[in-house]
């Protein structure tokens, strides 16, 4: 493998068309016949639904059909879960429409295909909907009470608890000579994408074809629910992706529109096209991050970690959806983050409530607990008298325990283990970009009615999810080459960094790969998609893979035009020669094509440090970040322009969710932030003083191309730095935060409170 | 209601319901399909177009009501030879990612730099907070406004 184009920072393919208004995203798809699907959804929290009726809907023109789950024969099918497939978590599963219960507002009841959105919409408006209420379950006091079951009397309203384990935790406890037990809590927000979902399904009655367009993330899998739901074999379905406007997480997950529209364009025999709105996007894609944890440390005097215990509790919402887990499982076993804690025993509980479900929002639960995590951590060394940095060094795991086994988890999963990383490496060079020991004096001062404070925190970041991926070359008929993927587009920019990957291990030029083309199930005979920061190494190596098969072919076909061996074959960017100087044109191969594939079940984990100084305005709450240095070992760089937007953006992402991204319900369970004015976003104006470093000082050694997984380093550590650096502000007042988001009503009154 | 304005130049004459977003508009009865809508509710930005030079949200403005205006669209920014020098300092600060938000910041920072070709980092993020960006963090695109400066410059000073 050459390394001419890895590491280098090339300006993305994608760009050409995205900047010109040339993506092609779902909603721009407008083929003839097209109907618009609209979903009526419940209005109501918890509630038996007793009768729809829809027959003035139907008299409106234009309205061709209104679906509902007397529609399908044997009941709406339910959606399986696709990580952690628990039984426990079965009888939690969502319908792909409610049939005689409703259990969040935004379930979908009904669905409408009309000649256009807007009369689909003006149909909602005629459809009568009897739900007889029921009380609504909001907290995890009403959740566990049990007053109100959500899934009748088999099935209480917590579905399982997790518990995170290594050690003896109970006698580190017993032994320690320092403890101290602490509460916190972290809002509900998401992963909200730019574009809001979209699908459009064509039925192909003649050839019994079932196309998807506006697939996302994992492709293959969607398509093997979809296929078992609808009742055709899986290579009658085509998922198509087509540009994605953000993932991060929430998007391309299995939904119940996932099969709703498939099933209406079969239903009504026309393409059928649903988008959706932007209220409906804040009420029905997944939701995230609302955790509590009830937990305890135990210490030396001199600061070095004995054991950590405790309950945690997780609000799943309405259902178990497909990655719905994933979170939670993460908030127990990752509460130890980098550090080396030999005694833990940290359970977390998963109960419902009558709230839109849960799934994963990028970072899933590492965002929560590193929140816990570092907030203990310099609440215990103030209490030690030992300096926060000294705390945190002297219990990170060093590299001479690499690989280092972490909390296993159960039931059902998982044993897991860092691969590489020398941990003080990226503390040390946080510090120093940061400029710490000059900053530190500046710790809690009150300077012109502001007060500073600073922080720090250490995280670790998993990638590389298995257990496979599939990659495939292609020869063209001008000799430039073609990739196919079974990674998946998020916006991540996965077309340049493959050609970046292809071109080296082909040993040609970039612009000699002429497309690289991803996510959709005609490409390889396999997909795994986009999650758990997988795409660089998953697919990245098994596009080494194919490119080792694609040059062996291309050799054994040489050989039997030249006639020699097909060792002797030397490979040129353009030609073909063998041993006696006779050449061929690579152009006269074409056709050739090989597909390669990575298998791994382990994780890489990417390490680093973040450092922040903020100022604190009393009078009003408010909080300005000044400076923030965010650093991370990735173990090899392939595109450090695209890794930077990675960890930049996904700071960002991270400061919304310590500041001001909530999803607020009421008592009855209504949604009261059900518009981009109520859930308020990051702007251009809000974080201007952001700084990330990259290194590649210990490459991981699960994978041939030694990199880890990259794309969460900016969120995961976000919460926790901020609420250090806020209580650190405030520390003279006796301030410390618990709970997020750190908006300027809640900072204020904690200030007041203290006061 | 039969209404008639200038789209990227060319003049067009379309027939729409009154109620029909110029957002609608463009992208389903013109097939403009550049502009993206994200909100609906003119918060996100992303529909932003220009009419008659201003950046508006096409998303609160009615089709009929761009009667006798000059619309334009970021493919009217755009050409098929080259990336603008716009759009070329975007790539280059990789001020994109999914590319969804991207076409309401051209459109977006294609006004301010005509008016203002000299503003300065705060006046940038001061007009692009009306533009949300889930996935870069805004700093990059700060920068390639910000370097797209001398491109909107008259020799001599002033706007182009």
């Amino acid at each position: 493998m050459r390394n001419s184009f890895v590491g280098a920072a090339v300006e993305r393919r994608e760009d050409l068309r995205f900047l010109r208004g040339r993506g092609e995203y779902v909603d721009d798809l407008a083929p003839r016949g097209l109907l618009h699907a609209v979903i009526l959804r419940s209005a109501v929290a918890h509630g038996r639904l007793r009768a729809i009726d829809f027959s003035a809907a139907l008299e409106i023109p234009g309205v061709h059909a209104v679906i509902t789950a007397k529609d399908m024969p044997g009941g709406p099918p339910i959606i399986p879960m696709r990580l952690q497939p628990l039984p426990d978590f079965k009888p939690y599963e969502q319908p792909v429409i409610a049939a005689d219960k409703v259990r969040y507002v935004g379930e979908p009841v009904a669905v409408v295909l009309a000649d256009s959105p807007a009369i689909a919409e003006d149909a909602l408006e005629a459809i009568t909907v009897d739900i007889e209420a029921l009380p609504a379950v909001t907290t995890r006091a009403a959740a566990t009470k049990g007053d109100s079951l959500l899934f009748g009397p088999n099935s209480g309203n917590v579905a399982l608890t997790f518990r995170a384990a290594c050690g003896d935790a109970a006698a580190a406890f017993e032994r320690a000579p320092y403890r101290r037990r602490e509460s916190f809590r972290t809002q509900r927000h998401f992963g909200l994408t730019m574009e809001p979902r979209g699908l459009l399904a064509e039925w192909d009655a003649a050839r019994g074809i079932l196309r998807v367009f506006g697939a996302a993330k994992v492709l293959f899998f969607n398509r093997r629910i979809l296929a078992k739901q609808i009742g055709l074999p899986e290579d009658a379905i085509d998922m198509v992706e087509n540009d994605v406007g953000g993932g991060f997480g929430a998007r391309g997950e299995f939904y119940p529109e996932d099969f709703l529209i498939p099933f209406a364009a079969r239903h009504i025999g026309r393409p059928v096209k649903w988008i959706e709105d932007r209220r409906e996007n804040l009420m029905a894609m997944n939701h995230a991050r609302e955790a509590e944890a009830e937990i305890e440390i135990a210490c030396a005097r001199d600061g070095t970690i004995l054991g950590l215990r405790g309950h945690t509790y997780t609000d799943m919402g309405a259902y178990m959806r497909t990655n719905g887990a994933v979170g939670s499982r993460n908030v127990a076993q990752f509460m130890s983050g980098p550090y080396r804690i030999p005694n833990i025993d940290v359970d977390v509980t998963l109960f419902m409530t009558n709230k839109t479900p849960v799934g994963t929002y990028r970072g899933p639960g590492r965002f929560e607990t590193d929140f816990f995590r570092e907030r203990l951590f310099d609440m215990v060394a103030k209490d030690l008298g030992i300096d926060r940095v000294d705390f945190r060094r002297r219990n990170l795991v060093a590299e001479s325990e690499m690989p280092y086994a972490i909390a296993t988890i159960n039931p059902f999963e998982s044993k897991d283990q860092f691969d590489s990383g020398d941990y003080q490496i990226t503390l040390d060079r946080c510090l120093t970009e940061f400029g710490w020991d000059e900053k530190s004096k500046l710790q809690g001062r009150l300077i012109d009615g502001r007060y500073h404070g600073i922080a720090l925190g250490c995280f670790i970041e998993g990638g590389a999810a298995g257990p496979k991926e599939s990659a495939r070359l292609a020869l063209n008929g001008d000799g430039s080459v073609t990739v196919y993927m079974g990674s998946s587009a998020v916006g991540q920019g996965v077309e340049t960094v493959f050609a970046q990957i292809a071109a080296d291990a082909l040993e040609i030029p970039m612009d000699r790969i002429r497309e690289v083309l991803h996510g959709s199930t005609a490409h390889v005979s396999d997909g795994y998609g986009a999650y758990h920061s997988r795409s660089v190494v998953m697919g990245g190596s098994a596009l080494l893979d194919a490119a080792e098969k694609f040059r062996s072919a291309i050799r054994i076909a040489a050989a039997n035009r030249l006639g020699c061996d097909a060792a002797a074959v030397k490979l040129g960017e353009e030609t073909v020669s063998g041993p006696d100087g006779r050449s061929l044109k690579l152009a006269e191969l074409a056709g050739i094509s090989a597909e390669g594939a990575f298998l791994n079940k382990k994780h890489t984990y990417t390490y680093g440090a973040h450092a922040a100084h903020v100022t604190v305005d009393p009078k009003t709450g408010r909080v300005q970040v000044i400076d923030y240095v965010a650093v991370e070992d990735v173990g090899r760089i392939i595109n450090p322009k695209t890794l930077k937007g990675q960890v930049i953006g996904s700071l960002v992402q991270g400061l919304g969710g310590a500041f001001m991204e909530h999803l607020v319900y009421d008592d009855q369970g209504q949604l009261l932030t059900g518009s981009l004015m109520d859930y308020l976003l990051p702007t251009a104006s809000d974080f201007p003083n952001l700084r990330s470093v990259t290194l590649e000082m210990k490459p991981s050694p699960i994978n041939p191309l030694g990199a880890k997984g990259a794309g969460e380093g900016g969120i995961i550590a976000a919460g926790g730095v901020m609420a250090n650096a806020v209580a650190n502000a405030l520390g003279s007042l006796g301030v410390e935060p618990r709970e997020l988001p750190l908006s300027p009503p809640r900072v204020w009154a904690l200030v007041n409170a203290a006061k | 209601m039969t209404t008639r304005f200038d789209v990227n130049g060319k003049p067009v004459e379309v027939t729409v319901e009154p109620r029909m977003t110029l957002a609608d508009c463009l992208r389903h009865v013109l097939r403009l399909t550049g502009t993206h809508v994200g909100c609906e509710h003119g918060v996100c930005g992303a529909c932003t177009v220009l009419v008659d030079g201003a950046a508006v949200r096409s998303c609160l403005m009615l089709a009929v009501q761009a009667d006798g205006r000059q619309v334009t669209t970021v493919e009217g920014l755009s050409n098929d030879d080259d990336l603008t020098p716009l759009q070329k300092s975007f790539r280059k600060h990789h001020a994109l990612q999914c590319g969804f938000c991207t076409p309401g910041m051209i459109t977006t920072a294609h006004a301010l730099l005509t008016e203002e070709p000299d503003c300065d980092a705060d006046r940038v993020r001061e007009v692009l907070s009306g533009n949300i960006c889930r996935c870069t963090g805004y700093i990059s695109i700060v920068e390639a406004v910000l370097d797209a400066r001398s491109a909107y410059r008259k020799p001599g000073g002033g706007a182009a």
